[in-house]
């Protein structure tokens, strides 16, 4: 079989996997980190949404072969065991932004990119930014209050 | 998914050699050809990753641009270039899919799956750009056939030219859930007055020039003139949010306002969704 290497989180990792192997399978069941999840595995939901070298990609609609060398960061690597929470997961939590949590971790990464293009984002920006996160439960107006207020927090920290 | 061999080349002579083997698909971005594999709707031997060799710089010319194959829908939807000289292709490209779709799909992967709602053939065929392979250039209207492309084994798509028009719009309707074009209008017209409608989401097949709306358009590039112009419903998409008889209503009613974005004071692209407030005008 294939082998990759990648760095996850900032720690280097190698598996042997099969051309088949979606990056999410990679993170889920080689590397045990299944705080990535699979919704739909059709790339509509985002529930399985990961930064490569920086930029959010759907990790359920790209093979674990293509991210050779890459960058991965996943929902696990933001605060890791005994650090603070990360300030968009802080947000969301003092939103309420979650019910069921499933979608949770990927409406983090993508809140992540968001915030990183569009700095202090409007309501009306984060909506339209949320085309490709689906949440069955909350009906996005705590996601949208949470994005807001975790932007506005890590702008306020690199300020 | 039946596992396939991959293949990384590193360069493009190496990955057509590849592609001529026998049941070689290439791999640009993959958001639509994985999702496809999930589906069996293809089972490739090997595959051909072609991310990173396909040339993907955006280039100003007199009277168009060029943009390589190999650019994501965000590094073309954020060239300050495109925005400056043909910002209704930045606008439009800028709604495809979704913004992690838009960090990995690409120009030529999109070319290539000529899906039945693709934004970017429609745009290609309403500003008449160019298709260019590591063979040849095609007019996008050759390149495009019926549910697919003109594409030969081992040819790969290297960049396409799209002339610059300042009258362009496109406008769609998305359908409510997966957020595709149930139907998209891309309306151009040249500086000596030749139009141009292409109609996408519409016919299984993919994106096709409207030709009975560009000749009601020859006399004046104003909406009226599409009055009484009607696509036929019978080979138009059915599915679980549209019938036919409604695509043929929206590809009018969409025709209509594009033609007047595209010839009034900014023209650019409108989406429009159920619901939305943009959707009662």
């Amino acid at each position: 079989m294939p082998t990759v290497s990648m760095t996850v989180n900032g720690r280097a990792v190698r598996g042997e996997v099969e051309g088949r192997t979606m990056l999410v399978e990679f993170l889920r069941e080689h590397l045990g980190l299944t705080g990535t999840h699979v919704g739909c595995d059709t790339t509509q939901c985002g529930a399985c949404i990961v930064h490569v070298n920086g930029l959010a990609m759907k990790s359920c609609t790209m093979l674990a072969l293509q991210c050779e060398g890459a960058a991965v960061a996943t929902i696990e690597g933001l605060a890791p065991p005994g650090t603070p929470l990360h300030p968009m997961q802080k947000a969301f939590r003092e939103h309420h932004a979650l019910q069921c949590g499933y979608c949770t971790s990927g409406m983090v990464m993508i809140a992540l990119d968001i915030a990183r293009r569009f700095g202090e984002p409007d309501e009306a920006t984060i909506r339209e930014q949320l085309k490709g996160n689906i949440c069955r439960c909350t009906g996005y107006h705590n996601i949208v209050k949470a994005i807001a207020a975790g932007a506005r927090a890590m702008a306020a920290k690199h300020a | 998914m039946r596992d396939f061999v991959y293949y990384r080349p590193s360069s493009l002579d190496e990955a057509r050699q590849l592609a001529l083997e026998v049941g070689a698909m290439l791999l640009a971005g993959g958001q639509t050809l994985l999702r496809d594999m999930k589906r069996s709707r293809h089972a490739p031997a090997s595959l051909i990753d072609i991310t990173g060799i396909v040339p993907k710089h955006i280039e100003l010319h007199k009277d168009a641009i060029s943009i390589g194959a190999g650019a994501t829908h965000a590094e073309v939807a954020g060239s300050a270039a495109l925005r400056e000289h043909l910002p209704v292709l930045a606008a439009l490209v800028d709604h495809i899919g979704d913004p992690a779709v838009r960090n990995r799909g690409t120009l030529g992967g999109a070319l290539a799956a000529n899906e039945t709602a693709g934004d970017y053939p429609a745009a290609c065929l309403a500003l008449g750009a160019t298709v260019r392979t590591t063979a040849r250039n095609v007019p996008a209207a050759e390149f495009f056939v019926s549910g697919g492309t003109g594409l030969e084994p081992g040819e790969i798509i290297t960049a396409a030219t799209f002339p610059i028009f300042r009258r362009a719009a496109y406008i769609k309707l998305l359908n409510p859930a997966a957020r595709y074009a149930i139907v998209g209008v891309f309306a151009s017209c040249t500086a000596d007055g030749f139009p141009s409608i292409a109609v996408t989401g519409a016919r299984a097949q993919g994106a096709f020039r409207w030709r009975e709306a560009e000749a009601a358009l020859a006399s004046g590039f104003v909406a009226e003139r599409l009055r009484d112009v009607r696509l036929p419903a019978e080979d138009l998409v059915e599915d679980l949010f549209a019938d036919a008889a409604y695509r043929s209503h929206l590809a009018a009613v969409l025709a209509r306002r594009a033609v007047a974005l595209a010839g009034g004071p900014a023209p650019g692209v409108v989406v429009l969704s159920h619901g939305s407030r943009a959707a009662d005008q």
